[in-house]
Order: C-alpha cells, then structure tokens, then sequence
C-alpha cells in the first residue's frame, strides 16, 4: 500500500558512520579546531566550543530537533546513542526525573526536554542562524506553535501504529486536524518564521520521518490531506541540518515494527 | 498607550499566574472574567485553537498558554525580572515550571478522578513528584532564589489550589511531616505580597471543588 513514499528515501541521504568528533581536553583543543579570534562577544562562543554530547537514540523526533539546531549552529557534538530498554547509567545521572533522552550534555552539565535545550543552543550559540524571532511576540507565537506540536502531533499520530480501531481512527483525525491547522498557521510562508528554518520548522520536521510510519499503519496519506505541509517538509529537509538528522524512514518503519510485534499488533 | 487586557477565570490557577506576573511589574491591565461554561465570542476568537484561557491581549494581539505568556511577560517588561539572565539556569526554570505543568499536576489531578482501587497508585506517583520538586527547592527561599521567579509563579497550584482540594476532598497529600520543605515554601509564598494579591477567595474555591468533586461522586 505504502507507494506514497517511494519516492522519498532518496530524500534521506544515506549517512555516513557517525564519526565521533573527540571531546576536546582542554579549552586549547577547542580553539585550534575551529580557528577563532578573541573578541568580547566570541569568547561565550568559545565556551560553547568545549565538549557537548548528546544522549539520544537515531529515531527520537525529539532527538532529531536538538541535532538539527546543533547542526544550524555549526556546533560540534557527539551523539551518544542509548539502548532505551536498558538504560545506561550516564542517562539516569543526567536526567533522573524523566530518565529519557534527549539530554544535552554542555561543559558536563546536562539539559532535558527537547524544546528546552533548542532554546538554550539558540541563546549560547548566539551569533549565527538565530531559531527563534528577535521580537518577543512573534517569539510568542513560535512558543506556543512548538508547544501546540509537542501536544497535539504526537500523541494522536503515537496512536496510528500503536493501537487499532477506534483509537487508531481518532489518532488519525486528531493528527489530520492538528497538521491543518498547521498548515493554516504556515499560510504561503517558505517556513513557519519566515524566510529561514526556524524554532516551529524545528520543532516539528522531525515528525516527517515518522510519517510513513504513520500512513503505513494507519492506512492513510498525509500528502492527500495536507498538501502544503509535505510542500514545506520537502523544502525543509534541502537544508543541511535537517537532512544530516532525520533518519531514513525505512530506519523508522523498522523501530515501529519492533514495537508493535512487542504490543502484540503483528 | 500600551494596552492590556487578560482573559480570565476567577479559579483558575493558570489565569492567577499571568495577573501575578502583571502585578509584579507594575502593568496595568483591563481584566476580563469568562465563564467557561459558556465561552466568549471574545475568548474564541483569540484562542481559536485551544478555547481556553487565559489569554492574554496586548495592543490587541493575542498570546495563549500561560507559561508562554510568562515569557512574553518577562520580556516586553523589565521590571523585577522572573528568569534568570543564564541561559543555562534559564533553561533550569523552564524545566522545573514544564515538570509541574506536565508531570506534577496531573498527577495530582488524576488522585482525584481515578477509581478507588487505582487511588493508591495515583497517590504514590504524585508524593513522587512532590518529592522530586522539593529536593529542587532544598534550602533556597523561593525556586527562584531571593524573590519569586517563573518556577514559583508556575508553582502557585502547589502553593495554594493543592490546599484548597485538599480541603475540599478530605484526602491529605501534602504535611509537615511529609513534605517539611515544600511547607516551608508554601507558607513563605503565600505570605509574599504579590502572591496574596493574586488568590482566589479561598472559600469560594473550596466550595467550588467540593461541588465539582461531589458531581464526580469522589468518596474518600
């Protein structure tokens, strides 16, 4: 059934093994590699040079944004990819309250909750690609779509491939109705803040990975319902930072799988 | 002329946050009270998507979701400042008010709607998560240091509804013995000027609780 996305790993490039840029041991380390000069306003960028890791797994929605507003950045990290069912004990340390990832690990100190720490790269990695509008009510709006994402896309599209029948049905339309009212929200803009990827575009891009996961289970096209908003992913992932995080999607048919053999649904 | 105005609901805690913050910088805003048996066309029309208040309208353009519009509060006014300048403690108060709105409350909330044999449970996960905001409170006055910050402010169920409900449903989750810190704090907070102000009427709320929770058949 699912002939509506083959087409699209093409979209994906293929990455390569993820080569794990060594943590800088000394603040040293950090300044030859990226060959910066010394002015007032650089040296919190030089701070923010020193090690950052990110304890993630390759299909986390939530993951994905962290990496793309890293990558927008220019930062260097290393991703730390975790085994969810048996958690290491670097992941409880850094997030005992919710022991989930992603968690950003900057200077050894860690930041939870994935909207969180895309607003603390765009306040520490300051001087470049700005995620989030300077004015404070659009800022506003940004905050409240991205809130609107984590709510309202999630959960109903969670629905469509781990339960069947009727919550499934209202998963679906939970999700067609809130990527429409998206859609709305995005109007003829290129990216839900303008002319460039924003903190919206981020917040929500990563779920378009998930979307043949979603169709594939649920037995619908999103691309039929909301034309526009696959418009706007195809454009989002021509960006770099977007394309170098999202996994293949076929990488995440396989993670749903998995856990719908394990919910007794295959 | 700045223009303000605030959508509101007497009872609710998420609208008595946003006046606290407007108080506590000195704003003036025009209140509007909204039954929300019975929503405004005013109050559709600034929050088309969720219908909910508070919403909050300067110079006629509407921001929703109170911990969004604490932020905008903070940053269109200077005056006594509720998050920090440090992105990373920053980031720490965002998560400790998120922690309460996501995690904290429901499960408070769902003490009250869940089925006696499922009470318990319910009971044990929220002392969890009573627990875990009191070793982020430790030994400092507020969450937010000296002076009330966005933790505090996002906290005021916790300062004051929690008690009220408690009243309200005869279950008790929250005592000295228990919670010596948290106390600590809540006696503190609700003793701070700004914070007194910005209280429904107690026993209005207790009545209104308890009538909620008779209508739910909640038996303890």
């Amino acid at each position: 059934m699912a002939t509506v996305f083959t087409a699209e790993p093409k979209a994906f490039p293929k990455q390569a093994a993820k080569e794990k840029s060594p943590a800088p041991t000394s603040r040293l380390d950090g300044i030859v590699e990226e060959s910066l000069s010394f002015t007032l306003a650089e040296e919190l960028f030089v701070t923010s040079t020193v090690a950052v890791t990110l304890l993630d797994t390759r299909v986390s929605p939530f993951g994905m944004r962290v990496r793309i507003a890293l990558e927008q950045k220019g930062a260097k990290y290393e991703f730390s990819e975790q085994d969810l069912r048996n958690k290491g004990p670097i992941l409880l340390e850094m997030n005992p309250v919710y022991k989930k990832v992603p968690v950003l690990i900057h200077n050894g100190k860690p930041i939870c909750e994935s909207l969180i720490a895309v607003q603390y790269i765009d306040e520490v990695w300051n001087n470049k690609s700005p995620l989030l509008p300077s004015d404070p009510y659009q800022r506003a709006q940004s905050r409240f779509w991205a809130d609107f994402v984590d709510n309202k896309v999630y959960f109903p599209g969670r629905k469509t491939w781990t339960k069947k029948g009727q919550e499934l049905e209202a998963g679906k339309n939970g999700l067609i109705e809130s990527l429409k009212l998206l859609e709305g929200e995005l109007g003829d803009k290129p990216y839900f803040e303008g002319d460039k990827l924003g903190y919206v575009d981020v917040a929500l891009i990563p779920f378009y990975s998930w979307f043949h996961g979603y169709e594939t289970f649920g037995n619908f096209s999103i691309e039929a319902e909301c034309p526009k908003l696959i418009a706007w992913c195809k454009r989002c992932i021509q960006n770099e930072s977007v394309s170098k995080s999202l996994p293949d999607p076929q990488e995440v048919y396989v993670f749903f799988m998995e856990l719908r053999k394990k919910l007794g649904l295959e | 002329m700045a223009e303000v105005k605030l959508l509101g609901a007497w009872g609710s805690p998420f609208s008595r946050r946003v006046e606290m913050a407007l108080k506590l910088k000195g704003v003036e805003y025009e209140y509007i009270e909204e039954d929300l048996g019975n929503k405004s066309p005013l109050l559709l029309k600034y929050n088309p998507i969720h219908k909910k208040v508070p919403v909050l309208l300067h110079n006629g353009k509407p921001i929703a979701e109170s911990l969004v519009i604490l932020e905008y509060i903070d940053e269109t006014w200077k005056t006594n400042p509720i998050l920090p300048d440090d992105p990373y403690d920053k980031a720490m108060a965002r998560f400790w008010a998120k922690f309460l709105d996501d995690t904290c409350m429901p499960a408070i909330w769902q003490i009250m709607w869940s089925k006696e044999n499922q009470r318990e449970k319910a009971i044990e996960e929220a002392i969890q998560h009573l627990k875990t905001l009191e070793n982020e409170l430790k030994d400092k006055r507020f969450f937010g240091g000296e002076t009330i910050g966005l933790v505090d402010i996002a906290a005021n169920f916790i300062g004051f509804w929690l008690g009220a409900v408690q009243e309200a449903s005869g279950m008790e989750l929250v005592n000295k013995e228990r919670f010596p810190v948290l106390c600590r704090w809540i006696d503190e907070y609700v003793n701070c000027s700004v914070v007194k102000q910005n209280l429904p009427p107690r026993d209005k709320l207790i009545a209104f609780l308890q009538s909620r929770f008779s209508a739910s058949s909640w038996k303890y």
